[in-house]
């Protein structure tokens, strides 16, 4: 087969005019799914079953669905509903943006809620404990020992999961978007070019994974400071 | 509260404790005045640690009564609070918070817990470090001390909080053959002024030349109680000479 390079040097600057909006979707979800991540985490771990039970239908959910299906729901399926269309939160569910940032969020929210537990899991008991014996009360421990271990045990996991989310911005394009997938998809609808466009959007794809890769690597590095050397 | 010396410190009275179903304390009595120093020894699973775990309430016991500084163990949160403030506790494995410099660790219940601000809990911090000798180590993380480093550090921050009783359980089991004089030196140091601490040893040399009393304990009860040198030379109860025949022979 022949391959258009010179389709390929027009288009990606076309592409990454979407580029805004997969890291608008992209930081937003990550933004929002943390902070409902450790919402999530501080409800399963309290000790309370009505506080517990929640968090775990959610994790549940999110996670026994397809992301792409989540979407769907959230965009075609809510404005059925008059008392959504009447909630404050229609102005936000009724863009598709708003419906993509909602999903993604939701998503990964109960995703990182796991990989944090998992972290606070691995925080060494007898460090709680030596903490205890200092007369640290709960909430110092969690904040002054726990948070900044656990933090580093979750990295490499959360780092993958970030990676996850920055593509699943992607399906976003299938709710109108015009994400750099969304543009994609305009432009082989008007050249019949799906292999020099899509696989310069892998292209795209696989440098931003790049990036998010070498920043976490930082991140890694730094929170790693104090394990030997 | 009154400095005489024959205050008492800890109280224990008929303490039982439970996991589950196994009864890992039976009918604890034990009382320690303030500056007594007590070694507990005895068989591994014999309940050494979860008594002195017991009292600074790391262990919930099931029965009975524990008094220290004359405050009752109980499930009320102030009370566990005020005790632990009395108590510092040395652990086997160091438990050095990991994520800290050594000074920071020192540091950091100072400020939480006593509320003290930052020049003066790095002051005092130095001022302990200097007097377990590892001052030059204030800026290194734990990962970068050596085991016997770490426990004069473990100790230091204990010190930090100026308790009345400190409590060591097995602190120098973990530790290379090298590097135990290093740490039973400052323990030493600390008994010598005066500290009233419990200690759970193997290190025999430390509870002949230290103890006021030794304890040993076995399935969860203790069997004997003695001055070191009356323990040593003649054990009464037949589990503790075949315990110390069992350490003493090698």
């Amino acid at each position: 087969m022949i391959f258009d390079l010179s389709l390929i040097a027009d288009s990606i600057p076309k592409m990454l005019a979407g580029i805004g909006i997969t890291f608008q979707l992209m930081a937003l979800s990550a933004f929002l799914g943390l902070i409902l991540a450790v919402i999530l985490l501080l409800m399963r771990i309290s000790g309370k079953w009505y506080l517990s039970w929640p968090a775990q239908v959610h994790i549940y959910v999110f996670r026994g669905t397809p992301i792409l299906v989540q979407i769907f729901i959230i965009y075609y399926g809510f404005p059925q509903f008059e008392f959504i269309r009447e909630s404050i939160f229609w102005p936000i569910l009724r863009e598709p943006f708003g419906c993509a940032v909602v999903a993604l969020s939701l998503n990964t929210g109960a995703y990182v809620s796991e990989i944090l537990r998992g972290g606070v899991l691995g925080v060494d008991r007898g460090v709680l404990e030596a903490g205890s014996a200092l007369g640290l009360s709960a909430r110092h421990k969690f904040i002054y020992l726990t948070t900044p271990i656990a933090a580093r045990l979750a990295l490499p996991a959360y780092s993958n999961d970030f990676i996850s989310l920055m593509k699943a911005t992607s399906l976003a394009s299938t709710i109108t978007l015009m994400d750099m997938t969304g543009i994609a998809r305009t432009i082989v609808a008007q050249t019949f070019a799906p292999y020099e466009i899509f696989i310069s959007l892998a292209i795209i794809y696989m440098v931003l994974t790049w990036g998010i890769q070498k920043t976490f690597g930082r991140i890694e590095k730094y929170l790693s400071r104090y394990v030997k050397p | 509260m009154t400095n005489s010396a024959s205050e008492t410190l800890i109280e224990m009275q008929n303490v039982d404790k439970f996991f589950g179903t196994f009864q890992a304390l039976k009918n604890i009595n034990l009382e320690v005045k303030r500056g007594e120093k007590i070694v507990v020894c005895g068989p591994s699973g014999s309940g050494k640690s979860t008594m002195i775990r017991c009292i600074n309430r790391l262990e919930k016991h099931d029965q009975g009564h524990i008094i220290i500084a004359g405050k009752e163990l109980t499930d009320d949160v102030k009370d566990i609070d005020a005790v632990r403030r009395e108590v510092g506790m040395v652990f086997q494995s160091f438990n050095l918070f990991p994520h800290m410099t050594i000074v920071k660790n020192l540091m950091l219940a100072q400020r939480l817990v006593r509320k003290i601000n930052k020049v003066e809990a790095r002051e005092t911090a130095m001022h302990f470090l200097e007097r377990v000798k590892i001052a030059e180590q204030a800026e290194k993380y734990p990962v970068q001390l050596s085991g016997g480093q770490q426990q004069r550090v473990a100790i230091a921050r204990a010190l930090c909080m100026k308790p009345e009783i400190i409590l060591f359980d097995e602190p120098t089991s973990a530790l290379d053959p090298e590097m135990i004089n290093e740490v039973l030196e400052v323990m030493t140091d600390l008994a010598k002024e005066g500290m009233t601490m419990i200690c759970v040893t193997h290190e025999m040399g430390f509870a002949r030349s230290v103890a006021d009393r030794v304890i040993f304990m076995d399935a969860g009860e203790i069997v004997e109680e003695a001055e070191p040198e009356e323990f040593f030379k003649n054990p009464r109860n037949e589990r503790t000479k075949k315990f110390l025949s069992q350490i003493l022979t090698h």
